[in-house]
């Protein structure tokens, strides 16, 4: 059995959660049943067009396969659901033979600092240099707590003046990098609602500003989405893919009880990969996403 | 732009309300399909499947029952009985903030980018602003540099923030901080504490013996609107250990559709205090589950709207910018300080859509551009004292320069200087024409 760490996340939590299918009847399929996989669905975020969706598909894999019980429309469940996330599953994509750029981008709180600490962890891992961008000239102390993550990480950060222009600060940092001879760039950005116009023609500049100091630039641009953000999630991936050119989205703080479930909509609605997920505090705790892993703990049947 | 809180919840109430607003007579049919319709919106916008549950059987047995069924306008009936069922799951009334004890402990608390160091400083502002002496405590000791951004922010919320960063014990912390408001006169602590998940034992237990430990008079738990399905678990899972008096919903300024609202009030009882509209640190109003529950079925909200314009402008401002326009010299200093306190209020469209008969899709074909407000404030902070007094002295070289100046073109500044000009000619008109204008829009007064 290869190690799940969604599940193994989520032991963490386990006695505080009740199994979704302690009151599902273990008698033949009925109309019941099927209004209850929707509402396992829909309450792990999944949103109800995409839930009735996949249950409809189950519906007919079982007609089709014959599957009667409960655990058998299950594990069906569970395929449609990797099936529909397989082509989400993709790994990040970044040079060895140039500067590679990563800019982390988000709504306030999603968790953009702390997932881009644990990727400055990853690359370095890989025998990367990496430095440091604080572009979030917004927020107070937003640099300080980049700052913090920069000692513990070794490596050096690149920041302005408060309220100064983010576009500047990166490129500077990539114009740093250059010279001191770094691999990677980690930009982190301002939180922003995706509502702010101004603020994503700002996020837009930044991305220009990047092309420019080097061709080519930001190679990846990841949406961080907190895993326990519902529908509004659809929005947000739709708003900043509009603005920028996201590359794919990093579930952030899938250590908690939320399930992500919206991730779902999330790509089916605007087709972006996800490619990475948050499970934990440390700074290894951010691994790639994987679509089977994924179901198995989306549609959990442990028993307490 | 588009969105606004609730405001997916409110079209498609709408939209399905309007339909029946029209019967004379509902048939059990109708009734089924508003529900399912209203089951849809709601789940849609994050409202808990079990909430929604609930919501949807009290509203069918409500809706068949002999008020809508004997009325003569049943469709209005629903309409009044789903106002009715939200404003019952959003709470009765607005919630004062109980502030006892010497100082008053208020203790803010919530999940990983909740928004709780932003609230913190956002409560002392509001705080000093009805005349209290709060004191801010930084006691998220986990999240790197946190209390650097509490006393950043505390300092533009010209509030003090007591940090010490020798201690480690967050309750020995707001021990010395208490000690340090009673010498200095402070009577409410605000306390800004670490972010957790609700299922994280030791963080929690660290949680539950500050609580013991300080008896604050308000456990606060600061959930952002954005949150889906598992709002309820955290809100849940903070009241079962912490025993919470309240929550504060944050970053209503998106177009989250804010579900998680009516469903963590609904499972813990515990009233929204207070609500957060943005990153100024004054960007915090009181909860009106009634103007809620309204501006979910359109009905605007005049009430938020007058609310900011008098925070923004205050009153002798006004009655002086008043007699300016009637003497005719209200010039382009005066109007440009007006758009200043405009925005102040927040964004334009966010204004917008709290007036009646005006939702954000209205809105949407408007297209209400903040950066249109900054260009004519760059045009008017390029031009010299005289001309904003006299804009008659303008002429072509003086546009040019001004154009130059604000990084704009010649034909922005004749815009402009055209609005001007249409400002204080409708403002004449409106003077002059007062008396007839009431008559025609007023005819019953």
């Amino acid at each position: 059995m290869p190690r799940n760490p969604w599940k193994e996340a989520m032991e963490r939590a386990r006695h505080f959660l009740r199994s979704q299918f302690a009151s599902l009847p273990g008698r033949a399929v009925g109309r019941e049943m099927w209004e209850q996989l929707e509402e396992v669905l829909v309450r792990s975020d999944v949103g109800v067009a995409v839930a009735t969706e996949l249950v409809e598909r189950v519906r007919s894999e079982a007609m089709r396969r014959g599957a009667r019980d409960l655990p058998q429309l299950l594990q069906l469940l569970r395929e449609e659901v990797a099936a529909c996330l397989g082509p989400a599953q993709q790994t990040l994509r970044l040079p060895r033979d140039e500067l590679a750029v990563v800019m982390l981008v988000g709504v306030n709180g999603s968790g953009k600092t702390t997932t881009l600490a644990k990727l400055a962890h990853r690359l370095q891992k890989q025998g990367r240099r990496v430095l440091l961008a604080a572009a979030d000239t917004f927020r107070a102390a937003a640099a300080e707590q980049l700052g913090v993550w920069a000692r513990r990480l070794g490596t050096e950060m690149v920041t302005g003046m408060p309220g100064g222009d983010p576009a500047a600060v990166a490129f500077d940092a990539v114009a740093a990098a250059r010279a001191r001879g770094y691999h990677c760039v980690l930009v982190d950005t301002a939180g922003r609602l995706h509502t702010r116009h101004n603020l994503m023609e700002e996020l837009r500049k930044i991305e220009r500003v990047l092309g420019r100091a080097q061709a080519g630039c930001p190679q990846e641009v990841l949406l961080v989405i907190d895993a326990t953000t519902g529908q509004n999630a659809v929005r947000q991936a739709v708003e900043f893919s509009r603005a920028v050119r996201v590359t794919g989205c990093c579930l952030a703080k899938m250590d908690g009880t939320a399930k992500g479930g919206v991730v779902l909509s999330v790509t089916r609605e605007t087709g972006l990969p996800v490619k990475l997920v948050g499970i934990g505090q440390g700074l290894d705790d951010l691994i790639d996403f994987d679509a089977r892993a994924f179901a198995e703990a989306l549609i959990d049947t442990h028993q307490p | 732009m588009r969105g606004g809180v609730f405001e997916q919840i409110s079209r498609r109430l709408q939209e399905i309300l309007r339909r029946l607003t029209g019967k004379g007579k509902l048939t059990a049919a109708d009734v089924d399909q508003a529900v399912r319709q209203v089951r849809l919106a709601l789940l849609e916008a994050d409202v808990h499947y079990r909430v929604v549950k609930e919501f949807c059987a009290r509203l069918r047995e409500r809706a068949v029952g002999a008020e809508v069924m004997e009325s003569l306008t049943p469709g209005q009936q629903v309409v009044k009985l789903v106002h009715e069922e939200l404003r019952d799951l959003l709470g009765q009334r607005s919630s004062e903030l109980q502030l006892e004890g010497d100082p008053a402990v208020l203790l803010v608390v919530g999940l990983y980018g909740a928004g709780k160091t932003t609230t913190a400083a956002k409560l002392g502002r509001w705080l000093a602003s009805k005349g209290r002496r709060p004191l801010l405590v930084a006691a998220d000791l986990h999240r790197p540099a946190a209390p650097e951004q509490l006393m950043r922010m505390a300092e533009q919320a010209q509030v003090p923030c007591f940090y010490q960063p020798g201690i480690a014990d967050p309750v020995a912390l707001v021990r010395k901080a208490a000690s340090t408001a009673r010498e200095q006169g402070r009577d409410v602590l605000v306390v800004d504490t670490a972010g957790r998940f609700q299922v994280e034992e030791e963080l929690m237990r660290e949680l539950t013996r500050l609580a013991d430990e300080t008896e604050p008079s308000e456990r606060l738990l600061v959930l952002d609107v954005m949150t889906g399905q598992e709002a309820v678990a955290v809100a849940q899972g903070f009241h079962q250990q912490l025993g919470l008096t309240g929550l504060i919903l944050t970053k209503l300024d998106g177009d989250a559709r804010g579900g998680a609202a009516l469903s963590v009030r609904a499972v813990t009882g515990c009233p929204i205090k207070f609500v957060g509209t943005g990153e100024r640190v004054d960007a915090l109003e009181v909860f009106h589950p009634d103007r809620m529950a309204s501006r979910i079925l359109g009905m605007g909200d005049v009430l938020t709207l007058i609310e900011r314009a008098t925070r923004a402008v205050d009153e002798t401002k006004a009655r002086e910018w008043e007699k300016k326009l009637r003497r005719d010299t209200f010039d382009l200093e005066d109007f440009l300080e007006q758009l200043k306190r405009v925005r102040e209020m927040g964004p334009l469209d966010e204004l917008v859509s709290m007036l009646p008969g005006w939702g954000r899709r209205a809105v949407a074909g408007l297209q209400v551009d903040e950066r249109e407000l900054v260009k004519v404030e760059a045009i008017i902070n390029s031009m010299t004292r005289e001309e904003r007094r006299d804009p008659d002295i303008i002429d072509g070289s003086r546009r040019r320069r001004i154009a130059a100046g604000s990084g704009t073109r010649v034909s922005d500044v004749n815009r402009v200087l055209r609005q001007f000009r249409e400002f204080k000619r409708l403002f004449r008109q409106l003077e002059e024409g007062g008396k007839r204008l009431q008559r025609r829009f007023f005819p019953l007064v």
